[in-house]
């Protein structure tokens, strides 16, 4: 097939947009690896304009994991991440699973009352006195049980659920097998990508926790990596502070240590969230 | 009879007789919705009730219901509405989210169309792959992104302003900046993320279309506007109906990372007040009451947008 001149330029304009979309998305996350790992003085030597460092220190690095108010807070965000993930998944899998049974008499009510509270939000207030009714204030499960179950993902895995044939579930019930073996044995392994995708929807909420650890978390001990980073960020502006101020460099490794886990986890996991958050979407 | 069969052996008879029958053969779901369901309740539904202090005195010492009545209902409502600070704070918000939605609006279309448009499939992939990636990071990471890119003193954008020889803007300090930071910001983590919708939109355009098309002597830019365009109309109006509806919520978590005191003039919504209104002066009444009016408006604006957005896709059907 002979080209034409117009869809050369076709082609060219696709690809200008797409790598610039690329280019965008990625060098704004170099310049701050590159300026975690560029000494100082030559950062500002270059007035912060380092892309590719010449000259490469990893004492940012080594100083951020000694100064143990960073390390700790890592280790409440890890605690919080998997403690959570797992009670998420859990409790979604148990609900998503009758709510999929439209056989199941009020299955059609609980969904009503779902969808309500994914619509209706009661407000900070009037939350954050139930969380301290149930005596969460200041402890890890007030960044657990206040978004146990996310109403959005539960309807992802419902429908998952509901495009399965129900010949299936004749079957096996036929077979004398009850409810519970029935979603052990039969149901799990074939959700384990959805599973999966939304076990890292779930992890990276967790792990990017904020919002409920300033709502209802007041101790420095229980606070997580993204509250302190934060903390860190800022702290030359609160010139106040008699702590030594640290550096750019210092900032970026910071940054990169609160980013690290998603970046390494994400490419083996993105090709099932694509899948997964699509059927979602296309069923949902 | 045919219409007998239909309805679930759990459905007939008395109505003692039909709770036992779906005790007996449903309990283990039912046993496994309590925990799902307990949460809903406790944590989304009895807050609701607790939201009658925007018509107290509310403190914690006396509780919900110790806690006296506010003289006149609407007292709250009252100071609010006088308060200077409210309607730069309600402004605010409604220029965030209307901002964002605009600037937000064809970036991810045109990205969609390139990446569906481009022949090389694992180029395509891979600049996917790389796009979504901030949708995942932090705010607080985005925060430390922009103060690299950003910041006065080391920022890299004031850095090559400075060696071309123009005056260092201060984007973070600034009110004249800041809610252009918070969209552009918005718009760089969201880009990819927001095009996943319209790359499966175009996937589902019906390929007879496409050869129909060829066929009629269209070039691929045509094809664009006569069939990829008009199959992908309904679920970009969709999105954009969905999207008016969610005005008054714009991320809490952003304008908290990344607002300053310098800022506050322009950063300062709903959500950051009632926060430190409520949570920080302990105002539990009048944030309260703020909140309650925020989340019915918003309940009936997402309400009327989702069932607007559903007459439109049966309208073109």
């Amino acid at each position: 097939m002979v080209k034409s001149k117009g869809d050369v330029l076709f082609n060219i304009l696709v690809y200008v947009i797409i790598f610039t979309v690329g280019l965008i998305c990625l060098i704004p996350v170099l310049f701050v690896i590159s300026a975690s790992v560029t000494p100082y003085s030559e950062l500002l030597k270059n007035g912060g304009f380092v892309l590719i460092p010449r000259k490469f220190t990893n004492v940012a690095y080594v100083e951020m994991l000694a100064d143990g108010a960073l390390s700790h807070a890592m280790w409440v965000t890890v605690k919080l991440t998997v403690i959570a993930t797992a009670l998420n998944l859990v409790v979604t899998l148990m609900l998503a699973y009758p709510l999929s049974r439209h056989s199941m008499p009020l299955s059609g009510a609980m969904m009503k009352i779902v969808m309500f509270c994914m619509l209706f939000d009661a407000g900070i207030v009037p939350t954050y006195l139930i969380v301290r009714k149930t005596g969460l204030i200041n402890t890890l499960w007030a960044m657990i049980v206040p978004t146990l179950v996310s109403a959005y993902n539960l309807v992802i895995m419902k429908a998952f659920f509901e495009g399965l044939p129900e010949e299936l579930f004749e079957a096996a019930r036929i077979d004398g097998a009850n409810e519970f073996r029935i979603l052990w044995h039969l149901i799990l392994p074939m959700a384990l990508p959805i599973i999966l995708t939304i076990g890292m929807y779930y992890a990276v909420d967790h792990w990017n926790c904020y919002l409920l650890s300033i709502y209802y978390i007041t101790k420095d001990q229980l606070k997580p990596l993204q509250v302190i980073l934060r903390r860190l960020l800022d702290a030359s502006r609160n010139a106040a502070d008699q702590e030594l101020v640290p550096t750019e460099t210092l900032k970026m490794a910071a940054v990169c240590y609160a980013t690290a886990p998603i970046i390494v986890v994400y490419p083996f996991i993105q090709k099932y969230f694509v899948k997964g958050t699509l059927a979602g979407a296309v069923k949902g | 009879m045919m219409h007998v069969s239909t309805v679930s052996p759990a459905l007939r008879g008395s109505l003692r007789d039909r709770i036992l029958r779906a005790l007996r053969r449903y309990w283990p779901l039912y046993l496994m919705a309590i925990p799902g369901m307990l949460y809903f309740i406790i944590y989304k539904i009895v807050p609701i009730f607790g939201a009658v202090i925007a018509f107290k005195n509310f403190t914690i010492k006396k509780g919900i219901w110790g806690s006296p009545w506010a003289q006149p209902w609407y007292q709250h409502y009252k100071y609010f509405f006088r308060s200077p600070s409210n309607v730069r704070i309600i402004t605010n918000t409604i220029t965030l989210s209307l901002g964002k939605l605009v600037v937000g609006l064809l970036p991810p279309l045109i990205f969609a169309l390139a990446i569906s448009e481009c022949r090389n499939k694992y180029v395509a992939r891979a600049i996917q792959t790389v796009s979504y990636l901030p949708h995942f990071l932090s705010w607080a990471v985005v925060y430390g992104i922009c103060l690299t890119m950003l910041s006065e003193s080391t920022g890299v954008i004031n850095g090559l302003i400075k060696s071309f020889g123009g005056k260092t803007i201060p984007f973070l300090t600034s009110n004249k900046y800041f809610r252009g930071v918070l969209i552009g910001s918005d718009l760089w983590k969201n880009l990819g993320w927001g095009a996943i919708t319209y790359i499966a939109a175009i996937m589902g355009v019906d390929t007879t279309l496409y050869e129909a098309a060829t066929v009629d002597g269209c070039g691929r830019l045509r094809q664009i506007i006569h069939v990829t365009l008009p199959g992908i109309r309904k679920i970009f109006v969709v999105l954009m109906i969905m999207n008016v509806g969610k005005i008054l919520n714009v991320s809490f978590t952003q304008v908290n990372v990344m607002m300053n005191d310098s800022v506050r003039q322009s950063g300062e919504i709903i959500d950051t007040w009632i926060y430190t209104e409520g949570l920080g002066k302990l105002n539990y009444s009048l944030s309260t009451a703020v909140g309650l009016l925020k989340s019915v408006i918003s309940f009936m604006l997402v309400f009327a947008t989702n069932r607007l957005a559903r007459k439109w896709e049966c309208a073109i059907w």
